[in-house]
C-alpha cells in the first residue's frame, strides 16, 4: 500500500507544482484549473492509501517474501456470465442516439438503463445469474 | 453465478471448469477478461482494417495533383473519419482494452479483472461508440468533416451542420467512457490483486506502463468528455462556450482538447513501450536491463504529458511558449532512457530473430525517427514553420506505425497465450519486412514534402514535379502497408489451429507464461513463489535465478 500511495502522492505533488509555476506564470486560468484537478486526482486516492497503509498489516502482495500459501483464502468474489452489462450499454447506445436523433430516443435509452441497473443491483443481491 | 475464489496453491488440483453459457449467448454475457479481450482486439483490428482503407484512399487521391477520386467533401470526411478511427477506435482500445484486458491479470497472477461486469460494459460501450461514430457514412450531409481535432469554430452547428459531426460526439462520449471504465478496472486490479510476493517493484513491466496508462486515462479522458457536452451545448442548446459571437473563446477547444490529446499520445504509446520492453527481454534471453530505470521513466514521461498540451497550439499565439516547449523537450529525456535500456538488455544477449522480436526492433528504429522529429517541433521557431504541413503529419506518422508494429510483436508474442496456436513464423517476417519498409517509404517523402511547404488536409495540390514524386513514393509506401495487412490476415486463415503452442513457447519470463494456453478460468490451477520480476524464468530456470535488487526485495534465493 506504500508505494501505491508514494505513487500517487507524487504525481499530484508535481502537478500541483506545475499547475502553480504554470498558472503564475501564464495567468491563464483553463490550464491552471486543468492542472489542479489532475493534482486532486493525485492527493485524494494517494491520501486514502498512506491513511490506510499506516493502520493495516502488510498485504501479502506487498511482502517480498510471501509464498502462494501466505495468501490462502478467499481472494473475492467474482460475478460469472451475466446479461446486464450488454443491457447496460445498449441502453446507452440508444441514449446517445436520442442525441442526434431526437429526444423520442430517450424513452426507450433510460428505461433499458434503469432496467439493467435494476437487474445488476438484484443479481449482485441473490448471488447472481445469467 | 458467482465465483467466490480461494487461492491456487502450487501443485493444488485442477478446480473444475466453470459452468456457462455457449455460443453467442457466452459472447454477450461474458464477464471473462480474456474473452472480452479478445473480443476488444478482434474489433480494434477490424477497425485498424477500416481506418487503413480510409488510408488507402487519401493516399491513392493524393497520387496525382488534381486527382478526382473522392470530392473535396468527401476528402475532408475521409481524413476526419481515418484519424479518428485509428486514434479513437482502434489504436487506443487496442492498447488499453485488447491486449491489457487479456495479460495485465494474468502477468500479476489475479484471477480475472477486479470488475468484471464493468470491464464487460467498457467492451460493450466501445463497440456502440464505435458504430456510432462511423454510422454518420450513412447519414445525408456525411460524416464528420472537421478533423479529428474537432476545432472550433469549424465543428459548430452553422460550419459542420448535420448528423454526422453529432454521431462524432456520440461515439466518442461513449468510448471515452469506456476508456475511463477501463482506467478505474485497470487501476483496482493492479493495486488490489496481486499474487502473493508480487511487489509493486516486481510487476512485469508491461503491468506497470498500464498502471500508468490508466492513471492517465483518469487524469485525461473525463477533461475530454467536458469538452464534447460544452460542444453539443454550443450545437444545439444555443451556449456561447466557444464562439466569439456570443463571448465565448474559440480556443478554449483546443485547450481543452490538448490537455486530453497530449496524454493521449502516451495512453496509446506506453502499453506499446510496455509490450516491447517484454518482447525485447524474452528474445534476448535477459532480465530487463535497468528495471527501476523504466518504471521511473514512464511515471516521468506520463507526469510530463500533462504538461506539454499547448505544444500543439504554438501558433494560435497565446500560449505560454517557453514552458510548453521547456516541458516537451525534457519528455526526450525519459524516452532516451528507454531506448537506452531497451538496447542495454539486447546488449550481449542470445538475440531470437522472431518475428515478435523482428516488430519489436521495427518499433525501435521507426519510433526513434518519430521521436527525433517531435524535438524538432518542440522547439516554436521550428513549429511556425512546420506547423500544419506535412512534416507534422509524417512525425506523428512514424510514431503511430512504430505502434502498430509494437502492437502486432505483441500480437505475435500473447496471440498463443490467449488462443492456444503459434502464427506461422516465416509468413509474420515477410509482413515484418513489407510493414517496415512500407513505413518508410510511406513517412520519409512526407518529412521532406512537408519541410517545401506542403499543408496537410488538401485533396488537390498544385502541379510541382518534387512535390508530386515525393507524393507518389508516400503513395506507394501506404500500398506496402496495405500488403502487409493482407499478409497478416492470410497468417490468421493460414495458421489457425495449425501449430499448438503449448503453455511457454518462447521460453517466457513473466507469470502469464507459467500457466496454460489458453488459461483456464480464472487464470491458474497454481502459482510459482515470486521472487522476482521473472517468476516463471526463476521457476523454470532454477540455476539463472535473477538477482533481487536488494535485501528487502527478496529471500535471497
Amino acid at each position: 500500500m506504500k508505494v501505491e500511495a508514494r505513487f500517487l502522492l507524487g504525481l499530484g505533488l508535481f502537478f500541483g507544482l506545475i499547475g502553480l509555476v504554470y498558472w503564475l506564470w501564464s495567468g491563464e486560468d483553463a490550464g491552471g484549473v486543468m492542472l489542479g484537478a489532475a493534482m486532486l486526482l493525485g492527493f485524494l486516492p494517494g491520501s486514502y492509501y498512506l491513511y490506510w497503509s499506516r493502520r493495516m498489516d502488510p498485504r501479502p502482495e506487498d511482502d517480498p517474501a510471501a509464498t502462494p500459501a501466505s495468501g490462502a483464502g478467499v481472494v473475492g468474489a467474482f460475478p460469472g456470465s451475466s446479461i446486464w452489462p450488454f443491457t447496460l450499454g445498449m441502453g446507452a447506445f440508444v441514449t446517445v442516439l436520442a442525441l442526434v436523433f431526437g429526444i423520442w430516443l430517450l424513452l426507450p435509452g433510460l428505461s433499458l438503463v434503469a432496467w439493467a441497473l435494476l437487474g445488476g443491483v438484484a443479481e449482485s443481491r441473490r448471488g447472481g445469474h445469467v | 453465478m458467482v465465483d467466490v475464489l480461494e487461492r491456487p496453491a502450487l501443485r493444488a488440483e485442477p478446480p473444475p471448469e466453470a459452468h456457462g453459457p455457449t455460443g453467442l449467448l457466452k459472447w454477450l454475457t461474458t464477464t471473462d477478461h480474456k474473452v472480452i479481450g479478445l473480443s476488444y482486439t478482434v474489433t480494434a483490428v477490424i477497425m485498424m482494417v477500416i481506418g487503413g482503407a480510409f488510408a488507402e484512399i487519401i493516399r491513392a487521391q493524393l497520387a496525382s495533383p488534381n486527382g478526382t477520386l473522392v470530392s473535396l467533401a468527401q476528402f475532408n470526411e475521409l481524413f476526419t473519419m481515418h484519424g479518428s478511427v485509428m486514434i479513437y477506435l482502434f489504436a487506443g482500445p487496442f492498447a488499453f482494452g485488447a491486449l491489457a484486458n487479456i495479460i495485465v491479470p494474468i502477468q500479476i497472477g489475479a484471477p480475472d479483472m477486479a470488475f468484471p461486469r464493468l470491464n464487460a460494459l467498457s467492451y460493450w460501450l466501445y463497440l456502440t461508440g464505435s458504430i456510432t461514430m462511423l454510422s454518420g457514412f450513412f447519414t445525408a450531409g456525411g460524416a464528420a468533416s472537421f478533423g479529428w481535432v474537432g476545432y472550433a469554430p469549424l465543428s459548430n452547428s452553422l460550419n459542420t451542420p448535420g448528423a454526422g459531426a453529432d454521431l462524432w460526439i456520440g461515439g466518442l462520449l461513449l468510448t471515452g467512457f469506456s476508456a475511463i471504465f477501463t482506467g478505474v478496472n485497470l487501476v483496482a486490479t493492479i493495486f488490489y490483486l496481486r499474487a502473493p510476493g508480487m511487489t509493486m517493484f516486481r510487476m512485469p513491466i508491461f503491468t506497470w506502463n498500464l498502471l500508468v496508462t490508466a492513471i492517465l486515462i483518469l487524469l485525461a479522458f473525463p477533461v475530454l468528455t467536458a469538452g464534447l457536452i460544452m460542444l453539443y451545448a454550443d450545437r444545439h442548446f444555443g451556449t456561447h462556450i466557444f464562439s466569439v459571437a456570443g463571448g465565448g473563446v474559440p480556443v478554449l477547444w483546443q485547450h481543452i482538447f490538448w490537455f486530453w490529446g497530449h496524454p493521449e499520445v502516451y495512453i496509446l504509446a506506453l502499453p506499446f513501450f510496455g509490450m516491447v520492453t517484454e518482447i525485447i527481454a524474452v528474445f534476448s534471453r535477459k532480465p530487463v536491463f535497468g528495471y527501476k530505470g523504466m518504471v521511473f521513466a514512464t511515471i516521468s514521461i506520463a507526469a510530463l504529458s500533462l504538461g506539454v498540451w499547448a505544444h500543439h497550439m504554438f501558433t494560435t499565439g497565446v500560449v505560454l511558449l517557453p514552458f510548453f516547449s521547456m516541458m516537451s523537450l525534457l519528455i526526450a529525456v525519459p524516452t532516451g532512457i528507454k531506448i537506452f535500456n531497451w538496447i542495454g538488455t539486447m546488449w550481449r544477449g542470445e538475440v531470437w530473430f522472431s518475428a515478435a522480436m523482428l516488430m519489436a526492433l521495427g518499433f525501435l528504429v521507426t519510433f526513434l525517427i518519430g521521436g527525433l522529429s517531435g524535438v524538432y517541433l518542440a522547439s516554436p521557431p521550428l513549429d511556425f514553420f512546420t506547423h500544419d504541413t506535412y512534416f507534422v503529419v509524417a512525425h506523428f506518422h512514424s510514431v503511430v506505425m512504430a505502434l502498430v508494429m509494437a502492437g502486432m510483436a505483441g500480437l505475435y508474442y500473447w496471440g498463443p497465450k490467449f488462443t492456444g496456436y503459434l502464427l506461422n513464423e516465416t509468413i509474420g517476417k515477410v509482413q515484418f519486412w513489407f510493414l517496415f519498409v512500407g513505413t518508410q517509404v510511406f513517412t520519409l517523402p512526407l518529412y521532406l514534402v512537408g519541410l517545401r511547404g506542403m499543408p496537410r488536409r488538401v485533396a488537390i495540390y498544385p502541379h510541382d514535379p518534387q512535390w508530386k514524386f515525393l507524393n507518389d513514393l508516400s503513395s506507394v509506401g501506404a500500398v506496402l502497408i496495405g500488403i502487409s495487412t493482407l499478409v497478416f490476415v492470410a497468417n490468421l486463415v493460414y495458421s489457425w489451429k495449425r501449430y499448438p503452442a503449448g503453455p511457454n513457447p518462447w521460453d517466457g519470463q513473466t507469470l502469464e507464461w507459467f500457466t496454460t494456453s489458453p488459461p483456464p478460468h480464472h487464470n491458474f490451477y497454481r502459482l510459482p513463489p515470486i521472487r522476482s520480476e521473472r517468476p516463471t524464468w526463476d521457476y523454470n530456470h532454477p540455476e539463472h535465478r535473477t538477482v533481487p535488487h536488494g535485501p528487502r526485495n527478496g529471500d535471497g534465493a
